[in-house]
């Protein structure tokens, strides 16, 4: 039962990463990309109708993660405070971006949403990425099943590590880059023209530093937590990850070079899904490891009472079949291509 | 008290009454929506539908707050509440989780639908997504008053050997008879919102003499929902409520009504300041008796005071409890004078030309945000110092291993970024209403 939630919660998580992911790419391109007043509300669009609906699935893992794991919850959420504070208010100041930008005419204004919604995508893909590089490094959790890291200490991975060290800086890196693509690759699905031409442009260009970064990231967590290694000695399967990560990385850059946005834009999402899924396999059945092993919290000593979770079984699957049809519904609803102008933002 | 503790409370206490200042408008603006979609309909009368594009706009600005000042409440569990977190998160954690699987999902997803697809579905289709948004909001408010009313009236639980609290009936937790009173009061008081804010609307177009058809709409239907709901309000929904305090939580009825001693045939305090080095009310202007009368339907009934109680489970701070309540109360009955007065006018068709009740209506509308920001701190400082009623008190709760100076450091943050937020909130809704319902549009808008 502690598996199945485990496997529930990592999916939601990763339908998060997936989904969320391609607007927050949308923002980090939306500079460099989208060049006038049009084009800038070509990407606004292109996202409109769906990003807080994305956003919505880290909200029900976040709920589903408390109810299957209320422990997990209160320890990492009390010790990671301070990033996920500043998570709230990028969180905040990308929505004001995105919302209010379009009821302000005035260009002066307009460039300054434009700067607080890069700036604030850019930003909460790093920070989402150094949370996954804590994650596997592990935090300093006491015998009380409690920690509370500080931003950074001395970039090292010591006995009292930071939110930021080079580890998790490199793993932001990597989000950062990963998401650039997603994002840059949807967009291009999503509009036509020159807009569509330049998004996949992007793409083309980050591909190679993306390559690099996820070959030093994996080479790093292994060196880091040599422990992430063992389920994939254990159990060949785990081979598969690799495969798909790198699988996935060859199609991108095959894809987008030939003008197969849509395929490209799949093997980006997979991409993410296979590094997700790759960390997850490495960590189970441990949630949260400590700095000294005997203290890392497992799904078993995490779990909330056997009946609550049976309950939860329930009412979830019937949750999910009901969002499952609602965005089926919607994405059809708005499916096809954002032209420069016309109604809406 | 422990400066930590100090700094946690404050932190919930700001961001979530911050936070409902939204969400009581869009509960209360959904069913009139509907309504109006209902209407535009059944009458094929485009009136209506313009009307309803209108609310939806000031709902839509109104939903995008709730949701970024709603997402920190979600984490604030975890974050400044971890210890309780880790106590009560096998049965809260079900209410919690069924909200974001059941409410978020269908709320963001057709409002969405709602806002940007009228010219894609058809008429009937657009109506049915005004539906399943008011639905999202609705059922979004009951998960929430679920999980409160487990901390008011712990029900459908066992207790581990670890202290772990763990869900042993569910429909217990979901049928609590403390969560649906609450609940209906709670609604009820979003209502009155919305109601309030559209007649006030419309009073104020009535009176500028701008989109008079309109104008007269949102007073018309503000009225019937106002007198309707701030009725029920009373009764039967804050009475139960109230019962339900008397039979469960004695000592916070004493609390809110400043009853120092226990006594038969006791007082209703009106007016008056509790003075809680003597234990007494000073300046009181009283009603003898129906204190006594109201809780129990007897007049000579007993009533526990607070010298039934030891100080230690006496609510940390009376006074505050007592005026909250007094404020809550205060209001909802001048609401229905207002809107009973409003409804008598509208019947004997004098209301559009009686301009001293359209100013009063017009002035109304912050009233009701504060009684029901009122009500809300009644609820929770009555339960007080209890953060699960007789189960886990809030010094307990709270996380221990995150510093006073740190929640300082984000209790600042927040303000400063609600500051932002209550600026631009209020400039684009001033902005929706100098517009008014008219269909040309708006400068480049959503």
């Amino acid at each position: 039962m502690e598996t199945l939630w485990f496997i529930i919660v990592a999916v939601m998580l990763t339908a998060y990463v997936v989904l969320d992911g391609f607007d927050l790419g949308a923002g980090i391109i939306y500079l460099i990309a989208a060049k006038t007043d049009g084009e800038r509300r070509a990407v606004l669009r292109a996202i409109g109708p769906v990003w807080d609906g994305n956003e919505v699935w880290l909200l029900a893992a976040g709920g589903t993660l408390y109810f299957a794991f209320p422990q997990l919850y209160a320890s990492s959420f009390s010790g990671f405070y301070l990033p996920l504070m500043m998570v709230l208010w990028l969180l905040m100041l990308r929505a004001i971006g995105i919302e209010f930008r379009v009821h302000i005419a005035n260009p002066v204004w307009r460039n300054f949403f434009d700067a607080i919604f890069f700036l604030a995508s850019a930003l909460l893909a790093i920070f989402f990425g150094a949370a996954l590089g804590n994650v596997i490094r592990g935090v300093p959790l006491g015998p009380d099943g409690y920690f509370f890291e500080p931003l950074w200490t001395n970039w090292r991975i010591g006995p009292n590590p930071g939110i930021l060290d080079w580890y998790t800086v490199l793993a932001g890196l990597v989000a950062l880059a990963a998401l650039t693509v997603h994002g840059a690759l949807y967009v291009a699905v999503k509009t036509e023209g020159p807009l569509s031409a330049r998004t996949r442009g992007i793409a083309v260009v980050v591909w190679p530093m993306l390559s690099v970064l996820t070959i030093a990231s994996l080479a790093a967590s292994s060196i880091v937590r040599p422990a992430v290694m063992n389920n994939y000695r254990r159990h060949p399967v785990g081979v598969l990850v690799p495969i798909v990560v790198f699988g996935s990385l060859g199609a991108m850059i095959w894809a987008a070079s030939k003008s197969k946005e849509k395929i490209a834009f799949l093997a980006s999402g997979v991409y993410l899904t296979g590094m997700l899924v790759g960390a997850a396999f490495a960590l189970y059945p441990i949630v949260l490891p400590a700095r000294i092993d005997a203290y890392s919290l497992s799904i078993y000593n995490t779990a909330a009472g056997h009946h609550g979770l049976v309950v939860g079984l329930v009412w979830w699957t019937v949750g999910l079949a009901l969002t499952l049809a609602y965005f089926f519904f919607i994405y059809r609803m708005f499916r096809g291509k954002v032209r420069i102008e016309g109604e809406g933002y | 008290m422990d400066s930590a503790l100090l700094v946690h409370r404050l932190h919930f206490a700001f961001t979530v009454t911050f936070h409902y200042l939204f969400p009581q408008l869009t509960m209360g603006l959904a069913p009139l929506i509907v309504w109006f979609k209902t209407m535009a309909l059944r009458h094929s009368d485009d009136t209506y539908n313009q009307a309803a594009r209108f609310w939806a706009r000031i709902f839509g600005i109104n939903f995008v707050l709730g949701v970024v000042t709603g997402i920190p409440m979600e984490f604030q569990f975890g974050t400044n509440w971890s210890h309780f977190s880790r106590f009560a998160g096998g049965v809260i954690g079900q209410t919690l989780a069924m909200e974001g699987m059941f409410a978020f999902f269908l709320e963001s997803a057709f409002l969405g639908l709602f806002l940007y697809g009228e010219k894609k579905l058809s008429p009937r289709g657009h109506c049915w997504s005004a539906v399943a948004v008011f639905l999202g909001s609705w059922i979004s408010g009951f998960f929430i008053i679920a999980t409160d009313a487990w901390m008011q009236h712990p029900v459908g639980y066992t207790r581990l050997p670890d202290g772990s609290f763990q869900l042993a009936s569910f429909w217990q937790l979901v049928l609590n008879r403390w969560a649906w009173w609450q609940y209906a009061h709670n609604m009820s008081g979003a209502v009155i919102t919305g109601a309030f804010v559209m007649a006030s609307i419309g009073a104020f177009y009535l009176l500028s003499k701008q989109h008079v058809e309109h104008g007269r709409i949102y007073v018309r239907t503000g009225v019937v929902a106002g007198v309707i709901f701030s009725l029920l309000q009373l009764f039967p929904t804050g009475d139960r409520q109230g019962k339900l305090i008397a039979d469960h939580q004695p000592v916070t009825l004493a609390a809110m009504e400043a009853l120092f001693e226990s006594q038969p045939g006791a007082p209703l305090v009106l007016i008056g300041q509790p003075d809680m080095e003597n234990h007494k009310i000073d300046n009181p202007i009283v009603v003898p008796k129906a204190l006594s009368f109201l809780t129990y339907r007897r007049w000579e009934a007993n009533v526990a005071g607070l010298d039934s109680f030891p100080p230690g489970v006496w609510p940390s701070n009376v006074p505050l409890l007592y005026y909250c309540y007094h404020i809550m109360v205060g209001l909802g009955t001048i609401f229905i004078a207002i809107m009973v007065v409003s409804a008598f006018l509208l019947w004997s068709r004098r209301l559009f030309d009686a301009r001293w009740m359209l100013w009063i209506l017009l002035l109304s509308l912050p009233f009701p945000y504060i009684a029901n920001t009122a009500g809300w701190i009644t609820a929770e400082m009555g339960r007080q110092p209890w953060l699960a009623y007789n189960l886990l008190k809030t010094a307990d709760g709270y996380s221990k291993t995150v510093s006073a100076g740190n929640g300082w450091f984000t209790l600042l943050g927040f303000m400063g970024m609600y500051t932002v937020l209550g600026l631009l909130f209020i400039f684009l809704v001033r902005r929706e209403i100098e517009h008014g319902p008219a269909e040309e549009v708006l400068a480049p808008h959503a």
